[in-house]
């Protein structure tokens, strides 16, 4: 069910962006998400699992970017596949129901510091997004480390800044109003 | 006699005396239920104790456990040992979906006293019988015979990939549970929803008690105590996450002839994970 929700919404997503090439005044939205991974002082640090992603008011998900583990040793392996799970919402939301790695979605860990995002309507990974109540999701886990959920509820089209802290694993998660 | 014929004799014992004198608990613990590896493994503790998930008793016979695939073919353990006080095994997880690990009997005991007032049973203990050959076994002159027919299951569910369902349906043998929550999709503060199946009908009234592991950190059982319904369901709200033990008996006497009651115990090893 939940699968077929996800791949109705890829399926909405590129058929907008094919039918946005032929309208050229109507202007796509941006969503503009910056996630603060934050710097922490232990003896063995590894850069977090971490995930970010919609859902709407009927609670169907969208994810946006699934940061983890993408090579061995210089190499492109799927061993890292085995601590999505760790991101226990969005495993349970989504991963279990995707074959990762996903192109546009999937991405290697990052190191603490503001990361900004920018995702575009229309195109995937954000799709069309009808007007509405939504929440930002962003969860990480780490190795030998903790694990975190954090939620931006916002409004889209989005009108104002929106924001939300996180208290061990992530720092501040806001949303950008475009320029 | 050596150590794991040892071992497993006195498991036989503990698995097969009557239910009410079943002071140890016996149980299965997998060393995780929810995995997104492409080469997902798990390993199995499998203990007799009376503080779940503590081995300090006895180690569990592991010959009968059955290992089904989200396709329904059936897996070996691997890689066991039976130690001290717990046996190990392990299971690979080569297809995405829900595997069924348990460990099931099913058979028919009868109790009497001879003239002279003595107890006897058939079969006798750590004895597997035919019911066929009962009437054979008891004598003619056994008085206040009891004959009861008896289901045991013990099991635990781990999942690869996306939870599935293949392996959850019943078999309409003895006292099983059909999730209606799927068994690892449960999380802390959220209810989940089973029913208990009898000879595959609804048993009302089934005794079922819930024990959340780390017995030994805490001054009391702090089981969840709850009764089946008229359809044979219950529902539990885990109140925190982390491993929990369940149990369940149930008697009648809407038995089989020549059996005049029937029960049915039942055990399982739920994962529940932090919201």
């Amino acid at each position: 069910m939940k699968k077929m929700v996800m791949r109705s919404r890829f399926f909405v997503s590129s058929f907008c962006a094919i039918s946005l090439l032929g309208v050229s005044s109507v202007q796509a939205a941006d969503l503009t998400v910056s996630v603060e991974i934050p710097s922490l002082t232990v003896a063995e640090y590894h850069t977090p699992y971490v995930s970010v992603w919609l859902e709407n008011e009927k609670g169907e998900s969208t994810t946006l970017a699934v940061w983890y583990q993408l090579e061995e040793r210089g190499q492109k392996s799927e061993k890292g596949e085995e601590w999505l799970k760790d991101m226990r919402q969005w495993w349970r939301r989504i991963g279990r129901e995707t074959d990762m790695p996903v192109d546009g979605v999937s991405g290697a860990t990052r190191k603490p510091g503001k990361h900004e995002l920018v995702f575009t309507e229309g195109k995937a990974p954000l799709g069309k997004l009808a007007k509405g109540n939504y929440v930002l999701l962003v969860e990480a886990a780490r190795e030998v480390g903790g694990r975190e959920l954090v939620k931006v509820p916002f409004t889209w089209p989005v009108a104002g800044e929106q924001s939300a802290k996180g208290s061990a694993e992530l720092g501040e998660i806001k949303i950008i109003v475009n320029p | 006699m050596n150590k794991f014929l040892k071992a497993s004799l006195c498991t036989a014992l503990v698995m097969c005396l009557p239910l009410s004198a079943q002071a140890h608990r016996a149980w299965l613990l997998p060393s995780a239920t929810v995995l997104s590896s492409d080469d997902a493994w798990v390993s199995v503790d499998a203990a007799v104790s009376n503080d779940i998930f503590h081995a300090d008793h006895a180690p569990m016979g592991v010959d009968g456990i059955t290992i089904t695939a989200p396709d329904g073919t059936s897996l070996t353990p691997q890689n066991s040992i039976t130690g001290k006080f717990r046996s190990v095994f392990d299971v690979q997880l080569p297809q995405k979906g829900t595997y069924k690990i348990a460990l099931a009997s099913s058979g028919i005991m009868a109790t009497w006293k001879t003239p002279e007032g003595e107890r006897r049973m058939w079969p006798g203990r750590g004895e597997k019988a035919n019911p066929a050959d009962l009437e054979k076994n008891i004598p003619k002159d056994a008085k206040e015979l009891q004959v009861s027919q008896f289901s045991r299951r013990m099991e635990t569910f781990v999942t690869s990939g996306t939870p599935d369902d293949k392996v959850l349906k019943a078999t309409k043998q003895g006292l099983e549970l059909v999730p209606i929550t799927h068994p690892n999709d449960l999380f802390a503060g959220e209810a989940a929803k089973f029913q208990f199946l009898i000879d595959g009908k609804p048993a009302e009234g089934v005794k079922v008690t819930v024990i959340p592991a780390g017995m030994r950190y805490r001054n009391s059982q702090a089981a969840i105590e709850v009764q089946t319904d008229k359809k044979g369901e219950l529902s539990v709200t885990w109140p925190q996450a982390g491993m929990y033990w369940l149990s369940a008996n149930y008697r009648d006497d809407k038995a089989k002839k020549p059996a005049t009651s029937r029960s049915g115990s039942y055990a399982a090893t739920f994962e529940v994970l932090p919201e």
